[in-house]
């Protein structure tokens, strides 16, 4: 498979219908392995580098879930390539940035992925739409063991698989879900949850992981911890960690219908007006829009299946994405043009609000 | 720019450098916020930097300074500064750093999850070959053939069950 027909499919992310995918988007698990007697990739050798990538990727691409995918080193990818992976996901912005010896594996319908060489020697991750760490944790764990069959693992029984930061140290393991809480976010409650998760020993995030913002109010929530626990306790906190979250994100929706229906309409359908008819949207604002547009799927002004648009507009939006679909250089003045235009054009069909019956202030 | 400093306790960049002279020896102690925070060290009428020392000097078995990993060269000195260390083996060398490390990091020291058991496997038949082909050698030099008929049997069978996990 080649980079360019992969970007040209659509990702697990972008092609998602199911109406799981109401408040979590997406669910990822990670796993870090280094290989046993090796130095690890930020202290090996640029020839050992090298080496320790042509093992894994043999390894990592003669397994089942990696039939046919793709495999390259970052070398042999453009810039835009890359960026558009860290877009989708699929690599991380260190990954996009390694020096020579790194390289990556992505499977044939972008489920799986494995970067070579990043901080550790492989991170395997596994992606799912909606709300499904346990059909993740099943997949991840049957493409681990089957690397296990080829590669002898750095593993202690103390510590467990053993990685080059001691944070990583145990499982290796982080589990995430990508959250869309426009709610909490509206009613200022986002600060408070973050508290209350990290206090349970989870992590919250914006939409790019570390450091980035939290536009379109979409989190990442992962564990934080992953050595004294097994992964199944780890996915089972989590997982209830989720739950409350979304029992709060549904609370805030109800409450906030209760107590200023009009203005929540207003904020949809102006942004379904800007959408239809702005020339000049930046790539936070074309999020925050979108995040409107999607509360109304998830209240029924929308019809359901328009939530699958909005979600794969959310990555097409991006800057990799939107030069890609220009096909060719572009000032990066122009982007907010361009970003409206394609907005523009995807909302001209967009089915109309169908806002239920207010009492305006008449009878 | 050099890279920060890493927090004695944690990865995280230290923003707390702490001085202090005991029995006229220099001890130097970086910190990150939070775990300055948790050691009391910004409440100046509670903290003792001889805590922080002491713990240090409970370890399972101290560091010296100038450590080298036997296996790839790494020092306790590029830890501090990468916050990342350099090969498994350096988990061996460094015991005494990062076991008081995993305290606040983790939520137990032990390993609870998956184990890599083909793995572990492969290698107990490989330690396990290793020292059939050294007996039979032995045996041969000796002149004991029944033993050595014996550990040539053996040494197949061990042979077929690798073949089941190959190795890499």
């Amino acid at each position: 498979m080649t980079i360019a027909s992969l970007i040209d499919t659509p990702s697990e992310l972008t092609d998602s219908s199911s109406s799981k995918t109401a408040i979590v988007l997406m669910t990822r698990i990670r796993l870090a392995r280094n290989l046993a007697g090796t130095a690890f990739p930020g202290w090996a050798k640029s020839a050992q580098r090298e080496e320790i990538f042509e093992t894994c990727r043999a390894a990592v691409a003669g397994t089942a879930p990696m039939k046919r995918s793709l495999n390259a080193t970052i070398a042999e990818l453009s810039e835009l390539e890359r960026q558009i992976l860290v877009e989708r996901h699929l690599i991380s912005r260190e990954l996009s940035g390694a020096k020579a010896g790194a390289g990556l594996v992505i499977s044939k319908d972008q489920a799986y992925s494995v970067m070579i060489n990043e901080e550790d020697h492989l991170r395997l991750q596994v992606l799912r739409s909606g709300f499904q760490l346990k059909k993740a944790w099943n997949s991840i764990t049957e493409l681990d063991s089957a690397l296990e069959e080829q590669l002898d693992y750095a593993f202690s029984p103390q510590l467990g698989y053993l990685t080059a930061c001691p944070t990583n140290l145990g499982t290796g393991m982080r589990a995430s879900a990508m959250m869309h809480l426009p709610a909490l976010v509206i009613a200022g409650q986002m600060e408070k949850v973050v508290r209350a998760v990290n206090q349970l020993g989870m992590v919250v995030r914006g939409l790019f992981g570390e450091g980035s913002d939290a536009s379109g109010s979409i989190f990442q929530i992962s564990n934080q911890t992953t050595l004294g626990e097994a992964e199944e306790e780890i996915i089972k906190r989590l997982g209830s960690v989720l739950n409350t979250i979304i029992e709060h994100e549904l609370n805030a929706r109800e409450k906030l219908m209760e107590a200023d229906a009009g203005k929540l309409f207003d904020k949809m359908g102006r942004a379904y007006g800007i959408l239809q008819h702005s020339h000049l949207l930046s790539s936070g604002e074309a999020m925050n829009l979108l995040s409107l547009i999607r509360l109304g799927i998830d209240l029924g002004i929308y019809p359901e299946a328009s939530r699958a648009v909005v979600d794969r507009l959310f990555i097409e939006a991006q800057p990799g994405h939107l030069q890609h679909a220009q096909k060719g250089e572009f000032e990066p003045g122009q982007r907010d043009l361009l970003r409206a235009a394609r907005l523009r054009g995807e909302f001209a069909n967009f089915a109309r609000p169908d806002f239920p019956f207010m009492n305006d202030g008449k009878n | 720019m050099a890279n920060p400093l890493k927090c004695d306790l944690c990865p995280k960049p230290a923003t707390v450098h702490l001085t202090q002279i005991v029995n006229n020896k220099v001890h130097k102690v970086d910190l990150c916020e939070e775990c300055a925070q948790a050691k009391g060290v910004t409440d100046p009428s509670g903290f003792s930097l001889a805590d922080l020392l002491l713990k240090a000097s409970l370890n399972p078995e101290p560091v010296a300074a100038g450590v080298r990993c036997e296996q790839c060269g790494f020092t306790q000195a590029d830890f501090k500064k990468h916050g990342r260390f350099g090969c498994p083996h350096c988990y061996e060398t460094f015991r005494g750093v990062v076991e008081p490390m995993l305290e606040g990091m983790h939520k137990g020291s032990e390993h609870k999850g998956k184990v890599p058991r083909r793995a572990i496997e492969r290698r107990s038949l490989y330690e396990r070959l290793t020292k059939l082909e050294l007996d039979l050698t032995e045996a041969i030099k000796t002149e004991r053939y029944e033993d050595a008929a014996r550990c040539r049997d053996e040494i197949n069978q061990v042979k077929q069950a690798f073949g089941q996990t190959p190795a890499r």
